[in-house]
């Protein structure tokens, strides 16, 4: 979340989108309510079927699923040609007045950008850049009138995204998105926000970077950025999700989002140099410059005193990224046979992972197995699936038993990036360990045999500093070490003392590149000289707009609306919104009041978007695979032809050719599937279906469906029915409803069904998990599967 | 006399999560029970003697699109409570806080608090097959929690903000309020109204209602019940105290009196909730 969850709370109007927080997210719906009851605001719907969350909104708009981006586009259409946008704010804090290069093209009749190279899958993306001057700043024009400017660009791309271009692609009528574009294009008046509550409806998709992207540039527009009930809100699905992204549990970055080495990075400063950003721009605190002293920090938390400047702090000890290690990919690599073995730390593959017949099939080719669970899960357990013959399988599994969250202590991150500390309740029960103590042991007997027989790289092994003990590492001693420390007495720029060695550090801005701090996460600064910050618990708001400032501790240094700098006029210095001011200027200290600000300096003096080398928003977004501007596509499976371009699915995804990667055609099967969860079961039920009093609740899976649907097939709601994909097939009850209608596209009726993901053959409660249906494909940019959209058909049982 | 104790459910902030239904029965140690998936997220079927609350899933569709209403159903704790003034043994009694409390081992089973009771509400138990015992169960408005000074668990465990508990003159009072502000701050506000602020002698548990109560289920004039438990009770119980043999006579027209009351405050329920498409 750019804001956090008491936020929403803020918004005149919210609009949520590839998200049900009602079913998903039930505490969120107290600061929704408080909007309404605040602000008297609006809150929209957007889903393809009438949820929990449709029922307690003021308008609901159906839309089929995976047409994120014509609908927003087609938004920012109307937005533009009704100029409902903030025009200062795109003027002065979004590129909207940059120029682009002359070599960037977009082409609407293929829906393809300059550069596209059909082989590779790929686009040279050398001119999705900004023109400069000599001194390499970038040229602007703050009229937003130059042809060449992004927002002009930005009103070309989404010409032909009219409201009934669009409600051709999504099914929604014409009136209902005409309504909603309305209503939530006011937030663009100064003084007023809007806020996006997202979740995995939006993400996992092929081009679910993409459908993110589009409702930035919608924030950006409308000025919702920096403000407070503003923001692109992902609300993230497990307590410490945002935790373990943060802390690098992803195979493209290290901690704090620090880029992973990859194989031409031939020495620390090869790499530093590559991913470095420079600017020129005026203005641009460009915050990344600081990037050598967060990775040389994390080199120093991890090899100590090892690391030294002449051996460039243990830089080439670390892994290279060399390929594609994506959820994905492994499991392909897996079933290829290049992987033989596989630790899974509380995470279930053999339920929750697309095709998951091809994903079990995988695992059952695996010379071992760690499964670290509660209990023996679907994946402990896959090579007794039944109808799987167990003596076929070689697999060996071992099966330790974690301990549960309410027996170990350690922080959890939420999605508003709150860090918040958490006791140890109960012992572990029986032989159950905390994750901690797991890794520990296997790495003191990895160092073990590492000390007796050596190996490849063993000085990335031997080097690393773990000194934890022999049993349950302490948690504080952790959060230390995450948080930083100084290794010598550490003075500022008047030379005075302010850390001896051996103190933790006060935040990231006591960080050194010379190897004099050490810090395991720059982002993660809580635990300083005054204690363990994730502990506070001071319910006190001076803020007014529930910032709760000393309530537990929340990255980056304690900011709680990110980007709060554009909260605040170009022109006058003051807030947008001054009734709901995130930070004020107090002329008379000199200091800024309320949230911790992007920068401390005077009002007019430094861009706000800090983490951008230029400064400012991206309506123009470099750096991602496919493209700058979102585009519409079709996803991999679909029962219709893209029609607002000639290209069909997102160019750049990578499309697997197992024998079990197998695509559905429409003629097969004709019907669209998504897959979504419900309150009453948590992801793939692990945990859940062993509980008699939510099994009670939710027996069964089941699929929901249209009656119009029921009718042709002649289902009658409660009976069972099988649903078939290209990849598999599951047993289902059927839910019929007119919460579900078919989506009428020029004149074609196309149907939609959900189905659960929570059931295996573990628990009290089993069943099929929906994954079986889903295909093995992901996101051009972060290879998320595609869960949320594919093809399927449904027949009686 | 302390102050009476309410809480008010807003069906307009409800999202039927059922966090309040799982913790009734984590809090009561009431046991989950084996179901089935009927085409309906609605489970269980029924309220039951391990089920003292639960949510109704209500689904409607007409020409202005789909609707979808959750309604916690559990004991109303109305302080003219038919039950307790028929209640022979004074196993249920209205309690000063403003409750209808249960006292299980005072319970004999003779079931005539489920008969009389507008809503439907009291369960009984089988305790013994063999010798035909049974005991009543009902929602306790958490009296065990209550009269040590904390909330009901069902309206501390709702995450959306739509059971609130207090005393219960505040909550009539938030009841009108939140009610004439969904009026004039919602197109579809006309028929929102506030349920059981004077229904028998007031509810304790009341009903913020985007609907008219007939919706939902719920009859709009439940006291002809409370009136004939006050009559039953002022002249035919005594006698059964006196006289053992005309008590088990007055027992039996007791027994043909409540199956007329129990029968007709189901067919007004079936009635009433025409039009609403059980989900």
């Amino acid at each position: 979340m750019t804001n956090h969850w008491i936020d929403i709370g803020n918004a005149d109007v919210i609009m949520i989108i590839g998200s049900n927080p009602a079913e998903n997210h039930p505490i969120s719906w107290r600061w929704v309510e408080k909007a309404r009851e605040k602000n008297g605001a609006k809150v929209i719907s957007v889903d393809p079927r009438y949820t929990r969350t449709s029922a307690q909104s003021d308008i609901f708009v159906p839309l089929r699923s995976g047409t994120d981006i014509a609908f927003i586009g087609g938004m920012i259409k109307h937005i533009i040609e009704n100029e409902c946008y903030n025009r200062d704010y795109v003027a002065e804090y979004t590129n909207g007045s940059f120029l682009v290069d002359k070599g960037y093209e977009f082409d609407p009749e293929t829906g393809l950008f300059s550069g596209y190279n059909e082989a590779e899958r790929a686009y040279d993306t050398k001119n999705w850049a900004y023109q400069t001057d000599a001194e390499g700043v970038p040229t602007r024009d703050t009229s937003l009138t130059h042809p060449d400017c992004v927002f002009q660009k930005l009103r070309a791309h989404y010409a032909d995204y009219t409201p009934e271009a669009v409600s051709e692609v999504t099914g929604t009528p014409v009136e209902r998105l005409l309504e909603v574009y309305e209503t939530y294009s006011a937030s663009g008046e100064p003084g007023k926000s809007g806020t996006i509550m997202y979740a995995m409806g939006a993400t996992q998709h092929t081009y679910g970077t993409q459908n993110v992207r589009s409702y930035a540039v919608l924030q950006l527009l409308l000025g919702n950025i920096g403000l407070a009930g503003g923001g692109v809100n992902a609300l993230r699905g497990l307590h410490n999700v945002q935790g373990s992204t943060d802390m690098c549990l992803l195979f493209h970055i290290l901690p704090g989002y620090l880029a992973t080495p990859v194989e031409a990075d031939q020495s620390l400063q090869e790499y530093l140099d590559r991913v470095t950003p420079t600017t020129n721009m005026p203005g641009s605190v460009n915050w990344w410059q600081h990037t050598p002293k967060y990775m040389v920090s994390l080199l120093k938390a991890w090899y100590g005193e090892a690391a030294t400047a002449e051996n460039e702090f243990g830089f080439n000890w670390l892994p290279k990224n060399g390929e594609n290690y994506s959820y994905i990919a492994l499991f392909e690599a897996m079933y290829a046979g290049d992987i033989k073995g596989l630790i899974s730390f509380g995470t279930n593959p053999a339920v929750s992972g697309p095709n998951s017949n091809m994903e079990r099939a995988a695992l059952r080719k695996l010379d071992w197995m760690v499964a670290i669970d509660l209990w023996p899960t679907e994946t402990a357990n896959v090579w007794r699936e039944p109808g799987v013959d167990s003596t076929a399988v070689d697999t060996e599994v071992f099966l330790l038993p974690a301990a549960s969250f309410v027996e170990r202590e350690g922080s959890v991150t939420n999605s508003g990036r709150w860090i918040q500390w958490r006791y140890k309740a109960i012992e572990p029960v029986g032989d159950s360990k905390p994750d901690t103590w797991i890794a520990n042991m296997i790495w003191l007997e990895l160092r073990r045999l590492y000390e007796q027989e050596g190996g490849p790289n063993k000085e990335a092994i031997l080097n690393l500093t773990w000194d934890y003990g022999d049993g349950e590492p302490d948690a504080e001693q952790v959060a230390r070490e995450i948080s930083g420390t100084a290794l010598a007495d550490l003075y500022d720029k008047e030379k005075k003392l302010v850390a001896r060695a051996g103190e933790q550090v006060k935040n990231f801005t006591e960080l050194k590149d010379d190897g004099s701090t050490a810090c395991g996460n720059w982002l993660y600064n809580y635990y300083t000289r005054e204690g363990n910050l994730a502990k506070r618990r001071d319910t006190d708001d001076p803020s007014g707009i529930g910032l709760y400032s000393n309530w537990s501790w929340c990255w980056p240094i304690n900011r709680r609306i990110i980007y709060n700098r554009a909260s605040i006029r170009p022109d006058t210095g003051r807030p947008w919104d001054p009734e709901d001011a995130v930070i004020v200027w107090d002329p008379e200290t000199e200091k800024w009041v309320g949230d911790v600000p992007d920068g401390g300096t005077p009002p007019g003096t430094i861009l706000p978007f800090i983490m951008k080398p230029e400064g400012v928003g991206r309506l123009f977004g470099m750096g991602h695979v496919d493209g700058p501007f979102p585009v519409h596509y079709e996803p991999w499976e679909s029962p219709v032809e893209n029609k607002l371009h000639s290209t069909q699915n997102n160019p750049c995804f990578k499309i697997w050719n197992s024998e079990m990667d197998l695509k559905g055609e429409k003629e097969e099967f004709p019907v669209i599937g998504t897959t979504y969860r419900v309150s009453e079961m948590m992801q793939t039920g692990a945990m859940t279906r062993f509980l008699p009093w939510l099994v009670e609740l939710q027996p069964e899976l089941f699929v929901e469906m249209g009656q119009e649907l029921a009718e042709e097939r002649g289902i009658v709601s409660g009976e069972h029915v099988k649903v078939r994909s290209a990849r598999g097939e599951v047993k289902a009850v059927a839910v019929v409803t007119p919460r579900f209608k078919p989506f009428s596209l020029n004149g074609t009726s196309v149907h939609e069904v959900g189905i659960l993901w929570h059931y295996g053959y573990q628990g009290l409660a089993t069943g099929d998990s929906g994954n079986l249906l889903t295909p093995h494909v992901g996101d051009a940019n972060t290879m998320i599967p595609e869960y949320k959209a594919f093809l399927c058909d449904v027949q009686k049982a | 006399m302390r102050d009476k104790v309410a809480t008010l459910i807003d069906l307009t902030k409800c999202v039927g999560c059922r966090a309040c239904q799982v913790a009734c029965k984590e809090w009561n140690g009431l046991e989950g029970q084996t179901t089935s998936n009927r085409g309906t997220y609605e489970n269980p079927p029924s309220l039951s003697p391990e089920t003292w609350t639960k949510i109704d899933f209500i689904e409607s569709s007409g020409e202005e699109g789909v609707d979808w209403t959750f309604l916690k159903q559990q004991c109303l704790h109305c302080t003219d409570a038919a039950c307790a003034e028929v209640c022979p043994t004074k196993a249920l009694r209205t309690h000063p806080l403003g409750f209808v409390s249960l006292e299980e081992d005072r319970c004999n089973g003779c079931g005539y608090c489920a008969e009389f009771c507008p809503f439907g509400i009291p369960q009984m138990k089988i305790t013994s097959l063999l010798a035909g015992t049974a005991v009543a169960s009902k929602c306790t408005f958490c009296q065990d929690r209550l009269t040590s000074g904390m909330e009901p668990i069902c309206s501390k465990s709702c995450p959306a903000g739509a059971i609130s508990f207090g005393l219960r003159n505040d909550m009539v009072l938030k009841g009108e309020e939140r009610v004439a502000a969904l009026k004039e701050s919602r197109d579809d506000g006309a028929k929102i109204n506030l349920y059981g602020a004077n229904l028998l002698g007031g509810l304790g548990m009341m009903y913020v209602l985007p609907d008219e109560p007939g919706a939902f289920g719920l009859p709009s004039d439940p006291s002809g019940s409370y009136s004939l438990a006050a009559a039953w009770q002022g002249l035919l119980q005594p006698l059964g105290g006196i006289l053992i043999g005309v008590g088990a006579v007055t027992a039996g027209i007791n027994w043909i009196i409540a199956r007329r009351m129990a029968n007709q405050a189901v067919a007004a329920r079936a009635e009433a909730g025409k039009g609403a498409d059980r989900d």
